[in-house]
């Protein structure tokens, strides 16, 4: 699944930031927050402004021809030969992972797999290619990392969060129990499969908040929507970010860009 | 629960799995046991290059499905001139005739059998049961699934969705055993009751771990005992195997052994291994005079046809997907309805019964992934999830669908959603405005969305899309 | 058409594309070597973990310490090899303190019934073991047939130290398995149990409830 020995690239002068259907209509201001730590490492971030959605609903649907048309209309937003940037482990792992298959035996095959090969998700990006040194100006804090089953197994990045979140001096990351067991989310399983995934995030909402940290952080919007959406509509004391706006609101002196 | 195979409807997964959810014993009996399976297959791979073995285990499963045809005539080859008579099924139905009318030319009337999941797929209990002919389970797992009338909840470990108050009463009632929660008291007293069994049984029937055509060599896996007295003690033994079973060299089976057994149970080595190359020479002393193996295909050579489906067939029988899937773990085995459950059940099925009948299994899964983390030999599951799911709904012009019954889940009104996502996602234009106009829009939200809602509040669109505040800063 | 030639037909003339032969890397098996004693200690370790019991004897001492077990036991009596030295030696030993020595040479359905109730131990010689699972190798024969080292509820097994292997792979190639296999080999690494009860583990299910190994060093 993950690749077996990873080659990060050098540090960049540019990126594409591909932002992400989700990052883009619900959580504008991660995306914001993950520019912004970008910059602030140097780098120029370029937004193509074409970009939609990586296709991944309908290829994980099983309906190929219509996330094959999506897909390949992002195929043409990354000219130049730099790294595209993703705040996200699931869209990241199905343009790095499943963008070559999707394209096999297709005119667009080369193409897509040199995009492939030059997909990173966001937050592994700032911790294996800027080395990102960061410095925690908040107040003491506690908080437990949500890592998704595309970031752990598809993108191979679960120490990643919980390393950046280390570098923080006041915040304490604290452990859930079955960590690597899936929070139900899966895309169109949650509504294919209601009750099994409302089993799943529930199980998970309970082992979040049995850490006591009362907030945790993903890298994924779609985890961050399914198990945030849990805890508010059954009144459990469990808030939730995306990890970019959490970094970036830790680090940034005054109010910054976001909520 | 019980269903008796012959009338579980698959297609009805939806009511099982709420039904399912809904059990308190069942959750708790389920998440147990996977927990402790899961912790004991981590603690048995410690010290071990796990990954160059997975990538052994792999390799070996891949040479063997490679050289498939060749290998199953050096197989019966072998096996033939050491004395085993090799006969070969076609699917399911052919394989129980050409068992009865083994067990006819003997006059057998009573079959004894070790834990064969091959023999659960095709039915054979109820096919001899319906021809005269009794069939008793002697694993202790089988054997109390089969007093309840049911079947296996787990390809490993039949009865893990009983407990042992649950497990006392059925013995109680079924065999006249003290009301007793002493395990080793019932185990004892199973014991009893089947000793007589193997010494009365006409036939003994098995499965098949490993087929190894270099020498002839027919290879299983147990702890309890029950497997080697049902190949030595009655007369004549039948060993029933999928054709897809079969490996190219006796070293292979080593490594394999090692994967299985830390997989299935996290066991270094099960207590027995036990390898059968022929029936008895004139002068032993035990052993059947007479020994079987029919070669079982039933869609097995469908699955061949592919190479990305192929790799269904690389599977060892092992149980870890299912011990690590999240889904099995809160629905348990009975809830898929098949004779295979959990992650292999769901990409296994669909070849054996159609995709028609099994359009819920591909889609009940998040595509988590720890199934084949965890597949000693590295079979992409989700992958082939996907794929079975494209084929579900004729989803992919350029590679056209062929599992039988593909299609079947294609919807048109489904088909028209994803049609129309596709529109606007592939226009850069109709997706700025059309996200635009969502955002405006938002507190018009409806609050019920189906599915989700019920669990979880909706997703609250943003006032301004990322786009649009890129292009404030003029990006 | 027959079964088996649509089988293999189908096979043979699969749709899809050449199938790749991988090469298969057996190095993960390797253990760096070991010395007798350091294998007998891995072996104990392992098969006592799963209730196996290993006497440590000399070739001197084993029938001594072999008498002390059954009495310990009650055993009645105990079921030993006709031909094998095992079965020489126990007949020669004379002792007054050793169960009553059963021998079966005829086919099993005269002994079967008896061996099934009345006999309460068995004995057999090994080909050796293997450390790293605490397994024993048996290759069953006319003189020391298969239900001998399943059937009595207490299988004694004799082991002798320097047979040890360190893996399996070592086992098969030093002693050149592929080159001929018997009707039946066993891997035998403990006593007989099943964890099909709400897996609390229970032993003697079918086979033997005790295993009991003499190594003799």
């Amino acid at each position: 699944m993950a690749d077996p020995i990873k080659v990060y690239p050098p540090k960049p002068s540019h990126v594409y930031f591909y932002a992400t259907c989700l990052v883009d209509m619900f959580y504008p201001d991660a995306g914001m927050a993950g520019i912004q730590l970008l910059e602030r490492e140097g780098i120029r971030v370029i937004f193509p402004e074409d970009q939609t959605c990586c296709g991944q609903p309908a290829y994980t649907s099983g309906y190929h021809d219509e996330a094959r048309a999506v897909a390949r209309a992002q195929l043409d937003l990354f000219p130049e030969d730099w790294p595209i940037v993703v705040p996200s482990g699931s869209c990241g792992g199905m343009m790095r992972k499943h963008y070559p298959g999707l394209f096999r035996n297709t005119d667009q095959e080369t193409k897509a797999a040199g995009i492939a090969a030059r997909t990173w998700e966001l937050t592994d990006f700032l911790l294996n290619v800027c080395h990102i040194k960061l410095e925690d100006l908040g107040e003491p804090t506690n908080v437990a990392m949500h890592t998704s089953c595309s970031a752990r197994r598809e993108m191979g990045i679960a120490e990643v969060g919980p390393r950046l979140i280390g570098q923080l001096n006041n915040v304490n990351l604290v452990e859930q129990v079955r960590a690597e067991e899936c929070c139900g989310f899966g895309g169109t399983f949650a509504v294919r499969h209601p009750e099994i995934s409302g089993a799943m995030v529930s199980e998970k909402v309970d082992t979040l908040t049995d850490t006591g940290a009362g907030a945790f952080v993903t890298t994924d919007c779609g985890c961050l929507m399914n198990i945030a959406g849990f805890a508010e509509k059954n009144q459990k004391p469990l808030s939730g970010q995306h990890i970019l706006s959490f970094l970036w609101e830790r680090t940034n002196p005054g109010k910054g860009d976001n909520s | 629960m019980t269903q008796a195979p012959h009338h579980t409807d698959v297609r009805e997964f939806h009511p099982r799995a709420r039904a399912a959810i809904a059990d308190p014993k069942i959750r708790k009996n389920f998440r147990k046991a996977m927990d402790g399976l899961i912790t004991k297959r981590k603690d048995a791979f410690e010290g071990w290059d796990l990954e160059a073995l997975r990538d052994l285990g792999a390799n070996i499963r891949l040479r063997a499905l490679a050289n498939l045809p060749d290998l199953l005539e050096q197989l019966e080859k072998k096996l033939t001139e050491n004395g085993v008579k090799v006969h070969w099924a076609i699917d399911g139905d052919e394989a129980c005739r050409i068992i009865r009318d083994i067990c006819v030319a003997r006059n057998a009337k009573t079959v004894i059998k070790g834990k064969s999941m091959v023999t659960e797929e095709m039915e054979l209990n109820h096919y001899l049961d319906d021809h005269d002919i009794e069939a008793l389970e002697s694993d202790l797992g089988e054997y109390i699934v089969q007093l309840a009338g049911e079947t296996p909840s787990h390809i490993i470990m039949p009865a893990i969705h009983k407990n042992t108050g649950e497990i006392s009463e059925l013995m109680h009632e079924k065999t006249g055993t003290d009301l007793s929660s002493d395990v080793e008291y019932l185990t004892a007293s199973a014991r009893q009751q089947l000793r007589e069994k193997f010494m009365n049984a006409d036939v003994g029937v098995s499965g098949v771990n490993f087929a190894v055509a270099e020498t002839g060599t027919l290879c299983l896996v147990e702890n309890e005992g029950n497997g080697r007295m049902t190949t030595t003690v009655p007369p004549c033994h039948i060993a029933v195997t999928g054709i897809e079973k079969v490996v190219g060299n006796l070293e292979d089976v080593v490594p394999l052994l090692a994967l299985l057994t830390r997989s299935a149970t996290g066991q270094h080595i099960t207590t027995y291994f036990n390898m059968i190359s022929g029936p008895r020479k004139p002068e032993e002393l035990d052993g059947p005079e007479e020994v079987h193996l029919v070669l079982v295909d039933n869609g097995r050579s469908s699955i061949y046809q592919d190479d990305e489906l192929l790799d269904t067939l690389r599977c060892i029988r092992c149980g870890a997907c299912m011990n690590h899937c999240p889904v099995y773990t809160r629905v348990g085995g009975h809830t898929y309805g098949t004779t295979y459950p959990g992650p292999i059940g769901k990409i296994l099925m669909p070849h054996l019964i159609g995709l028609d009948e099994g359009r819920h299994l591909p889609t009940a899964s998040s595509l988590c992934g720890a199934c084949g983390e965890v597949c000693p030999v590295k079979i992409p599951i989700p992958d082939l999830l996907v794929r079975l799911r494209q084929e579900s709904v004729d989803g992919d012009k350029l590679n056209p669908a062929k599992v039988r019954g593909h299609g079947a889940k294609r919807g048109t009104l489904e088909a028209l959603v994803w049609r129309g996502w596709s529109w606007m996602h592939a226009r850069p234009g109709a997706y700025r405005l059309g996200t635009t106009v969502a955002s405006r829009l938002r507190r018009l939200q409806p609050g019920k969305l189906g599915g989700w809602t019920r669990y979880r509040t909706a997703p609250k669109l943003a006032a301004r899309t990322l786009h649009e505040r890129m292009k404030e800063r003029g990006q | 058409m027959n079964s088996r030639d649509t089988i293999l037909q189908r096979l043979r003339e699969r749709s899809g594309g050449k199938l790749n032969q991988p090469e298969c890397d057996f190095s993960v098996l390797e253990r760096p070597s070991s010395s007798v004693a350091e294998r007998v200690e891995q072996f104990q370790k392992i098969i006592e973990s799963v209730h196996g019991e290993v006497h440590r004897c000399t070739p001197e001492s084993w029938i001594a310490q072999l008498a002390g077990i059954l009495s310990s036991r009650g055993a009645r009596n105990l079921l030993i090899p006709a031909a094998h030295q095992i079965g020489q030696a126990l007949r020669d030993s004379g002792r007054d303190d050793l169960p009553e020595l059963l021998i079966y040479d005829e086919p099993v359905r005269s002994w079967q019934a008896h061996m099934f109730n009345e006999v309460d131990a068995s004995i057999t010689s090994t080909r050796g073991g293997i450390a790293e699972t605490g397994s024993l190798i048996l290759w069953p024969t006319p003189d020391e047939p298969r239900l001998m080292s399943l059937v009595p509820p207490i299988h004694v097994a004799v082991l002798e130290a320097s047979g040890l292997y360190t893996t399996f792979h070592e086992a098969m190639r030093v002693q050149n398995w592929k080159s001929g296999m018997p009707t039946n080999a066993l891997l035998i690494s403990g006593p007989s149990k099943t964890a099909d009860i709400e897996q609390t583990l229970a032993y003697g299910v079918h086979g033997p409830k005790e295993l009991i190994v003499l190594v003799i060093e």
